[in-house]
């Protein structure tokens, strides 16, 4: 498949140690003296399909598909196209302008807004405003990096959990009961709602595991039916004692006790806590897990030939129960997060698209725990930015969502990707993703 | 037209003709039929205990068995107490036929008649003290059926070609979002469907690029689809609709009554007093089946999906058929989406399919796989959606979050307790890769 000996193990991380064929043929030596020069180096690795590069095209792809959406459906720019003959300068101005105020009222609302930094340097005061936006966005990220990384190390294993959305409410039901029940000191009472909703998340999770492992039903069917189920649960827990909250008849929970709640990092004024850091050191306990550990090892060995797995003394029920439970426990973590960061209390539809999101971050970052870090905070900022987009141009949210899910069909699609920007091969195989079918 | 025979050894072999067995299949353990038989033996206590001797005697359930067309029946009064205790012995009786029997053969029908006794005292304990309109329920049950039969019908032929279709979903979403709206703008319900069922073609070529040119992985393009219909419809519904109500305000196609056959008592108004895509979901059922078990499309269809290596070396084109049939697949789900708003509801609302696609997909793999197979589980999951939007009308004392649950419930008994491994066309999900 590949020209290169040492085939890239397609993270972006080792991608570096492989050098592209055909500038070094002519030197004739892998000695640091006979090597092309770095910019050489570096344009032939912008110039073939490898895992970074098809990432970027992708995301740019899918932003230019999300311009032309808001163009097509823009009644300013219709109206403008419509009478273009008279004006055509003005249409095609409309046309950029109108995606540019989208795009860079996303960017100013997720990330840095130059008018309030503006203020602020001038002024001197109002710099909470200026770090309000990448505090939401750490916010808004959190929850995905824990979600993304469980469906990441199921995907590694062979399994597709499409029940994130699920364990994510089973485990935040939990976690909200220990956050109000009991009565306790916070050093105790949060590591016992963080417990809590890992508990509730993993429990939810053996459910399709134990029935895929004992029965052969497929995961795909039951986690879905499984979200449904426990969106109605959290329908029936909120309506009535001891989770809702008295004197309401609206489907809305109690709040969490103060000692329940995670504590902000800087200050009351940023919404960023805790949960954040906790999401990034259990992204960097999934990634030794997954390369260090001995049951990571089988993980990945099932995934990638579950007949080597078997062979190897590996118990397929063991992993695929197990694999599950880690998932949900991941899962159960992202809703306990937010319920504990910023929510405190639940309410009908809690996790919104998390748990399909979770699947799309997994995805882009290549089922790497620390891709799913940076794609989640990619998405974060499509949803954070969305918003004020939303709120400046009129466009709505579900634009985000849209864009999301087409840089994911080009980053599941590598092949693609390549034939459009005419990339050098790289043995696109290293770049593929792949489940199991109905009986895998 | 030439008729394949079935000798040949294409699809599980020797399973061409009994369909009407497909449930039965023979891939049941003894240890499962006594499963099913425990299970039974747990139903008839339930419906001995509070259907029954929980109920005051002399408390009666009135069915309504007359609706317009069809000729006056009485009404069926039925004591609940001595109902139940009656159908809870039967339904005993059922179970220990299932434990005691040597033979596995025929275990789903003896099975399914033994829930169809416990649904019935359900039904009876649910109307006691008043009445229910028991044909309007079975007319629902059709209606909320009809998507579920064109999904899994949709399932049946990519994943027959060697295709795993998750995108059916997205299918129905995208094909009720553009039925509406075409069908408010031009006045006309058929245009309207057929635009609907062009929306699915459309986003079952999107799968059939992407995994058959590109070698995509089939289950991930498939939830992709999903998840970009569901935030295209969302976006649209909101861009659109809101600014512009009536072109999210469809007519829906009339009750047709069929002369003579909608007289018939009970099954008349069920049956032969619906609306079109009812009938075309009856039609396209047949019509499937025939194509793919007794014609020449149909046997090179299921060789592309068993074997396409063999089919290849005999000189079908597979990529081809592939296509043809994904394309198709996609159509059928669109119709199955169009079904949502212009065949009943009228009007679009965000994430209407609510996972009835992947239902359709539990129902295919029940009906392992043909057509037929997959209408009884298409039918349980509409009488279980019907029954709770009746339960609810006639204000039971079950909270309704818990009653909204029962069709996903079933969906997991059904895929984990009564399929256990089923055995798949030979090539589904398999990407094929030319020589």
């Amino acid at each position: 498949m590949t020209t290169e000996p040492i085939a890239p193990p397609s993270s972006p991380q080792d991608a570096a140690s492989v050098l592209p064929a055909p500038a070094a043929s002519g030197t004739g030596g892998a000695g640091t003296g006979g090597a092309p020069p770095l910019y050489r180096r570096l344009l032939a690795r912008l110039v073939e399909a490898n895992p970074a590069v098809v990432t970027v095209l992708s995301v740019f792809t899918a932003l230019v598909f999300g311009g032309i959406l808001i163009d097509v459906t823009s009644s300013g720019v219709v109206h403008a196209w419509s009478h273009a003959g008279s004006h055509p300068g003005r249409a095609l101005s409309l046309t950029f302008t109108t995606v540019a105020d989208a795009y860079g009222a996303i960017l100013s609302g997720s990330v840095l807004s130059p008018s309030t930094l503006g203020h602020a340097v001038s002024t001197g005061q109002g710099w909470a405003q200026v770090f309000n936006p990448i505090s939401e966005t750490c916010v808004a990220a959190t929850p995905l990096i824990l979600a993304g990384v469980g469906v990441a190390i199921g995907f590694r294993t062979g399994v597709f959990n499409i029940g994130a959305q699920g364990q994510l409410i089973a485990g935040s039901i939990v976690a909200l009961y220990v956050g109000f029940a009991v009565n306790l000191p916070i050093w105790i009472h949060l590591p016992l709602v963080i417990l809590a909703g890992a508990a509730g998340g993993a429990a939810a999770g053996l459910i399709p595991g134990i029935l895929k492992a004992r029965t052969g039903a497929h995961e795909v069917i039951v986690t879905i039916m499984l979200n449904y189920v426990f969106l109605n649960l959290l329908n029936y827990v909120l309506g009535g004692a001891p989770f809702q909250l008295p004197g309401q008849t609206n489907e809305i929970s109690q709040k969490m006790l103060p000692s329940a709640r995670m504590p902000h990092l800087f200050g009351s004024s940023l919404r960023v806590n805790l949960s954040f850091v906790i999401a990034i050191a259990m992204a960097a306990l999934a990634s030794w897990f997954m390369n260090r550990s001995t049951l990571g090892f089988s993980f990945k060995v099932s995934g990638a030939n579950a007949n080597a797995a078997r062979t190897a003394g590996m118990s397929s029920t063991k992993v695929t129960i197990l694999v599950f439970a880690i998932s949900g426990l991941f899962a159960g973590m992202a809703g306990m997060a937010t319920l504990s960061g910023t929510n405190f209390f639940l309410s009908s539809g809690y996790g919104g698209t998390i748990g399909f999101n979770a699947i799309t971050v997994a995805l882009l970052g290549r089922n790497r725990p620390w891709g799913v870090v940076w794609a989640s905070m990619l998405f974060a900022m499509l949803d954070v930015g969305g918003a004020s987009m939303q709120i400046r141009t009129g466009i709505t949210l579900d634009l985000t969502a849209v864009i999301q899910a087409t840089i994911i069909f080009f980053i599941a699609t590598p092949m693609l990707v390549r034939e459009i920007y005419r990339l050098r091969s790289t043995g696109a195989g290293a770049l593929q993703l792949f489940t199991k079918g109905w009986s895998g | 037209m030439s008729v394949a025979t079935s000798s040949l050894p294409v699809g599980p072999a020797g399973e061409e003709r009994d369909f009407i067995q497909s449930a039965t299949g023979r891939f049941v353990s003894q240890r499962r039929v006594r499963g099913m038989g425990v299970f039974l033996l747990l139903l008839a206590v339930v419906m001995a205990l509070p259907f029954g001797l929980n109920v005051p005697s002399g408390v009666s359930a009135i069915f309504t068995l007359t609706t317009p067309p069809s000729v006056t029946v009485p009404n069926l009064v039925q004591p609940v107490r001595a109902v139940s205790i009656g159908l809870a012995i039967a339904c005993a009786l059922v179970g220990v036929v299932l434990i005691a029997r040597k033979s596995t053969r025929g275990s789903y029908l003896v099975f399914s008649f033994g829930t169809v006794l416990f649904l019935w005292s359900f039904l009876v304990w649910v109307g006691r003290g008043t009445s229910l309109n028991f044909v309007s329920l079975l007319a629902e049950t059709v209606i909320y059926s009809t998507p579920i039969i064109y999904g899994s019908l949709s399932g049946v032929l990519c994943e027959r070609s060697g295709v795993i279709n998750i995108a059916i979903e997205g299918q129905f979403l995208a094909g009720a979002f553009l039925a509406s709206l075409v069908a408010s703008a031009t006045g006309d319900v058929w245009f309207g469907a057929l635009c609907g069922a062009a929306a699915g073609a459309l986003f079952g070529w999107i799968l059939a690029f992407l995994t058959l040119r590109y070698g995509a992985d089939q289950i991930i393009v498939g939830i992709l689809i999903d998840a970009f219909a569901l935030g295209l419809t969302n976006f649209l519904l909101q861009e659109i609709f809101t600014n512009h109500p009536n072109l999210n305000s469809p007519p829906v196609f009339q009750n047709v009554a069929i002369p003579l056959l909608s007289k018939i008592p009970i099954l008349g108004p069920v049956l032969f007093d619906q609306s079109a895509i009812v009938y075309g979901a009856a039609v396209l059922l047949v019509g499937i089946h025939l194509a793919l078990f007794r014609t020449r499309w149909g046997l090179r269809v299921r060789a592309v999906g068993e074997h396409p290596k063999a089919a290849s070396t005999v000189g079908i084109h597979v990529v081809s058929v592939r296509y043809g049939n994904v394309i198709f697949g996609g159509l059928v789900a669109g119709i199955g989406g169009a079904a949502f708003t212009v065949g009943s509801y009228g009007q679009f609302t965000s994430n209407m399919a609510a996972g009835l696609g992947f239902v359709a997909l539990a129902a295919m793999i029940f009906g392992r796989w043909r057509p037929f197979g997959g209408l009884g589980a298409a039918l349980l999951f509409g009488f279980s959606i019907s029954l709770v939007s009746f339960i609810g009308v006639l204000g039971v004392d079950i909270p309704s979050p818990l009653l909204a649950m029962a069709p996903y419930l079933i969906t997991i008994a059904v895929v984990a307790g009564l399929v256990g491994r089923v055995r798949p066309p030979g090539a589904d999900g398999v990407p094929y890769e030319r020589e």
